[in-house]
């Protein structure tokens, strides 16, 4: 086993793990192509969408295989920035919109 | 900014750059070339003619595969010219002329030479950088020049924005570019049913690979029509070459290996077929002849007994093999990459 529970160089290793279940990783793997097509979205908008969300779960494999891809596809270092604000801004939300369930409940025991 | 040369740096020697360049546990270009039964690379014709008229220009851009500048001295003379005028009067089939540099209009015979070609009815292309145009009162006159004399211009713009050309090109040039491009426009450059063709290049601004060039074309078309009312006919995506200042760039970064994996593992058969050196020969600036502008820049002459545009024959030329480096990813990766964009 490696040192790092995360290796930069296993993100071009992504294919292989069809080496265990075959079908469902081609099957995945060729939705996957289909979501990222041309399609009512740009390909360059789902980029920046990728890249937002691979900040949202944290995954460092998709926050660079996206932050090369956005910038490829001609997103500034502003605008890609703000994306990832944006998934701060939902994660941060989330977090605080829970809140009010707390208010909630210390309404309801409190004096 | 100097170039390279005017550093003494030590890419300023080809030699050194075919180093870095072949010395490699990568997989050999020829391999892949065996493996898409493609190897010898043969021409599969050739129409057309690029002649490089010198490396002399007004830019200093980080990529220069060329290593162009002010301070590069080295331009095509005009008896080397005639001699290129005499073969293209001998052969019908050389059809399309390309003239580059450095900016080729530094030349002080680049019109001249412009107006013999028309002469012959051939098809002119000029690549410009667009910023000479401004440069100086002597070349305003260059749009209606190009005009005068139907020749199609390609033009770099790296990007449709002024921070990601400037960083690549220089300060203040993508403000002189689009000054530049409607000063074209005003001509008719780039408007439909004028006949008159306005082509844009664009390349990476950093060590990756361009995207679909049309779905780029389309942000290009629509960004620079919105804020800069400009038109334009078509978009060619270009890959940067590892070669020269752009190689001393991917050093310098430690992103050499990282681009080089990048184009061997794009490495497109398809791509691989189309490439622009088998229906090109490339001229240099002293006449010696090349399989394209890379090739040219890396001093590696054809392999065929006519070497220099003296001695010029199109049938030894046409059954020579193309001679290939690991350089030549830059055009098989993707899409595929050549003077004229994608090539897939």
């Amino acid at each position: 086993m490696n040192k790092h529970y995360y290796n930069s160089e296993d993100l071009g290793k992504f294919g292989n793990v069809g080496e265990f279940q075959k079908n469902l990783a081609d099957k995945f793997f060729s939705y996957y192509g289909e979501v990222f097509k041309e399609s009512e979205l740009t390909a360059r908008e789902k980029s920046l969408i990728a890249l937002a969300v691979s900040h949202a779960v944290q995954c460092p494999y998709c926050i660079d295989a996206y932050s090369s891809d956005a910038f490829e596809k001609g997103w500034s270092e502003a605008q890609m920035m703000e994306a990832v604000h944006v998934a701060c801004a939902i994660r941060g939300g989330a977090s605080l919109v829970h809140g009010v369930q707390m208010m909630n409940k210390v309404k309801e025991v409190a004096m | 900014m100097k170039s390279l040369k005017a550093q003494e740096h030590i890419l300023a020697d080809a030699s050194q750059q075919i180093n870095v360049l072949e010395h490699t546990t990568m997989d050999p270009f020829q391999l892949k070339l065996e493996n898409s039964g493609l190897f010898p690379l043969r021409p599969t014709g050739i129409e057309i003619f690029q002649v490089n008229i010198g490396k002399m220009c007004n830019q200093i851009c980080k990529h220069c595969h060329v290593d162009a500048g002010p301070d590069r001295k080295e331009i095509m003379t005009r008896d080397t010219m005639q001699q290129c005028i005499q073969v293209l009067q001998n052969y019908p089939e050389l059809r399309i002329i390309d003239i580059t540099g450095g900016a080729p209009e530094m030349n002080p015979d680049f019109c001249w030479f412009v107006e013999e070609i028309k002469k012959l009815s051939k098809h002119i292309i000029v690549r410009s950088n667009l910023t000479i145009i401004l440069a100086n009162k002597k070349y305003y006159g260059l749009p209606a020049f190009y005009k005068e004399h139907s020749i199609e211009v390609v033009s770099s713009l790296p990007f449709y924005t002024q921070d990601r050309t400037d960083r690549q090109r220089g300060n203040g040039v993508f403000e002189d570019s689009i000054k530049a491009l409607q000063l074209l426009n005003d001509q008719g450059y780039g408007i439909e049913g004028t006949g008159l063709l306005l082509n844009l290049v664009y390349n990476p601004a950093g060590a990756f690979l361009p995207p679909s060039q049309p779905a780029l074309q389309k942000e290009y078309k629509q960004a620079l029509e919105e804020k800069y009312k400009i038109h334009f006919n078509q978009l060619y995506t270009i890959v940067n070459m590892p070669i020269s200042r752009y190689l001393d760039y991917l050093l310098a970064s430690d992103n050499y290996e990282m681009y080089m994996e990048k184009l061997i593992g794009a490495f497109n058969p398809a791509a691989a077929k189309n490439v622009m050196c088998r229906n090109t020969i490339s001229i240099g600036w002293d006449g010696y002849l090349y399989d394209c502008d890379f090739n040219q820049m890396l001093e590696l002459k054809v392999d065929s007994p006519s070497k220099h545009i003296s001695r010029f024959d199109l049938s030894a030329l046409i059954n020579r093999d193309i001679i290939i480096g690991q350089h030549c990813y830059g055009c098989t990766a993707g899409a595929g990459s050549s003077c004229g964009g994608a090539t897939t």
